[in-house]
């Protein structure tokens, strides 16, 4: 089901035409309203005239999230403070939150992103939604919650933390519909198996989102649950979940062209590539009141199909991330840099040792194992000494990243060591490949 | 009075006792007595050596962890309670056993080695029972 046909299946003319108007207009509004942009162009030596259209975005400085840092909380507010009805914030694990600012209108366009993907996935206002997203800072549970009553569905929210409560919701009010993570999904599918109640559940399909999943994880969630699965993506900073939403033909994410500009650039030039080719997807909001970001750098990498989908939809799809510009992970849907990890180890005793972190996806949950080489330093020639060793690995990662991880001692030189960038990283969950 | 012990650091993956031993083989170095201990990720390798320093020297070329420490070594007679005499005097005096295993050496008595918290001290408390210190030249 379509929500919007005017806008989701536009033809391409028109809707170059809507975003070089609306382009425009965000430039204008973003150069006399905040003085960040202002100088960020003056820089650049541009002026709101400079940009009559989508062809001349290039000439736009991009923004990164050293911006967004600098700008915290408040900075890019492109509206009186007293338009702002509502603010969300991601868990900032590694500096300053990001921050989303939303005026009424914001939140109406928020709930309209939303809505057209859960009518992607077949959601009418027939159907119960149960919403186990986190309600709170995080855009998960919110998002979710406003997209679903705007079609008219009678809406849960049951949040997260209660497994069996959410089952007792689902199967008493016969849900047909859940958001939630994927990885939850199946946390959830497993407790049903385990309780044999599959067969009590009534759900057609789910709207998964917000940690990165494979294929072989959406169809187990199908054959397990026997739903139909769809993948919703959306940046805290650019709104939340529903920026865009893959629909029946699984080929891409339709992303909202009408109020979110996509290009693929570059990462080391800046520069647009060749259309169809990987890069870093940038995305600027051409609607957003609050906080709106011109050129936002992702840091995915992905491409950008625009042909007219089989579903009808004119929409670009974003195809599958191929990984990030930066080297931050997402474990356990907290986000980790190895940088976190390195001067966490410095702590030990001044000097960082060799070390690799191996992430790995057991039974679809995330596990950390951070090995480290014991050098003469680190050695003792009794096994409490050494045991000693791990427990204080262990106990100084879970204060710096907040995870528990395996921490498992091996012998000097057995982990790769080069001249230039040694490897510190090994993620076996093919997230990114296929 | 104390005996040279080489501790090597091992990874519990296959070959790696082996190479070690083949390393000390190739640099004509005698094993006079060998303990191995094991956790399930790691084993500690404890011996005695004809030459620490160079059993040491070879391995770290060789890009193993090795590291030189005192130990003590005893004889002790082949008679009930022995064993249980000295530790009975060890522990008295408020000293802890890291860690003991048997040695391979001496043709008469029972011979041993013993880590603890304070091998100065435990010299003193043994000394005055039935043992024999060995020195590092006997073992040699």
């Amino acid at each position: 089901m379509i929500w919007n046909e005017a806008k989701e299946c536009m033809p391409r003319a028109d809707i170059e035409a809507l975003q070089s108007a609306r382009l425009k207009k965000l430039v204008d509004r973003v150069y006399h309203n905040v003085e960040y942009y202002r100088r960020k162009m003056q820089e650049a030596g541009l002026e709101p005239m400079d940009i009559n259209g989508v062809e001349d975005i290039e000439k736009l400085p991009f923004m990164t999230n050293e911006d967004l840092n600098k700008a915290y909380p408040l900075g890019l507010l492109a509206v009186p403070r007293s338009e702002i009805v509502r603010i969300h914030a991601t868990s900032g694990t590694t500096g300053k939150p990001k921050i989303g600012a939303y005026t009424r209108r914001d939140i109406d366009i928020w709930a309209e992103g939303v809505a057209r993907c859960m009518a992607m996935a077949g959601v009418t206002r027939e159907d119960t939604v149960l919403v186990s997203y986190g309600y709170g800072l995080f855009t998960g549970g919110l998002g979710a919650h406003y997209g679903a009553e705007k079609i008219g569905a009678m809406v849960i929210p049951v949040s997260t933390g209660n497994t069996q409560k959410l089952i007792t919701m689902l199967i008493d009010f016969q849900a047909t519909v859940i958001a939630c993570t994927p990885s939850y999904l199946l946390h959830i599918a497993e407790t049903l198996e385990k309780e044999n109640r599959v067969d009590q559940i009534n759900l057609k399909c789910c709207i998964c989102g917000a940690e990165p999943w494979t294929d072989e994880m959406r169809a187990q969630i199908e054959e397990r649950l026997h739903i139909k699965a769809y993948d919703i993506y959306g940046l805290t900073e650019m709104m939340g979940p529903g920026v865009a939403t893959d629909c029946e033909y699984h080929t891409g994410l339709h992303i909202w062209e009408d109020h979110f500009l996509p290009e693929i650039i570059d990462p080391a030039t800046g520069k647009h590539v060749p259309e169809g080719e990987t890069g870093e997807l940038v995305i600027t909001t051409l609607t957003k009141e609050g906080l709106p970001l011109v050129r936002y750098r992702t840091r995915d990498l992905t491409s950008l199909k625009y042909e007219k989908c089989a579903c009808g939809r004119t929409m670009a799809r974003i195809q599958r991330f191929k990984g990030r510009t930066d080297d931050m992970l997402i474990i356990k849907g907290v986000n980790v840099f190895p940088t976190q990890v390195e001067a966490a180890l410095l702590t030990i005793d001044g000097t960082t040792p060799h070390y690799l972190m191996i992430v790995d996806r057991v039974d679809n949950q995330d596990t950390l194992e951070v090995q480290i080489e014991v050098e003469e330093r680190f050695f003792s020639d009794e096994i409490r000494g050494l045991e000693e060793l791990s427990s204080k690995v262990r106990a100084v990662l879970k204060t710096a990243i907040g995870l528990n991880a395996r921490v498992k001692l091996v012998e000097p030189d057995t982990l790769e060591h080069s001249q230039g960038k040694t490897k510190h990283v090994v993620d076996k969950r093919k997230l990114y490949e296929g | 009075m104390f005996v040279k012990q080489l501790s090597i650091f091992l990874e519990n993956r296959e070959g790696r006792l082996e190479e070690a031993l083949k390393i000390l083989k190739e640099n004509g170095i005698n094993i006079i007595s060998l303990s191995l201990a094991d956790t399930s990720d790691f084993g500690l390798l404890r011996l005695i050596v004809s030459d620490p320093s160079a059993a040491r020297e070879v391995l770290k070329e060789n890009k193993f962890t090795a590291q030189i420490g005192d130990i003590i070594a005893v004889r002790i007679s082949h008679t009930v309670g022995s064993l249980s005499a000295i530790l009975g005097a060890v522990t008295e005096a408020g000293i802890n056993i890291e860690y003991m295993y048997t040695l391979s050496v001496g043709a008469e008595g029972a011979s041993l080695a013993l880590k603890t918290s304070d091998l100065e001290k435990t010299i003193d408390v043994i000394g005055t029972q039935e043992v024999h210190i060995y020195t590092q030249e006997e073992l040699g």
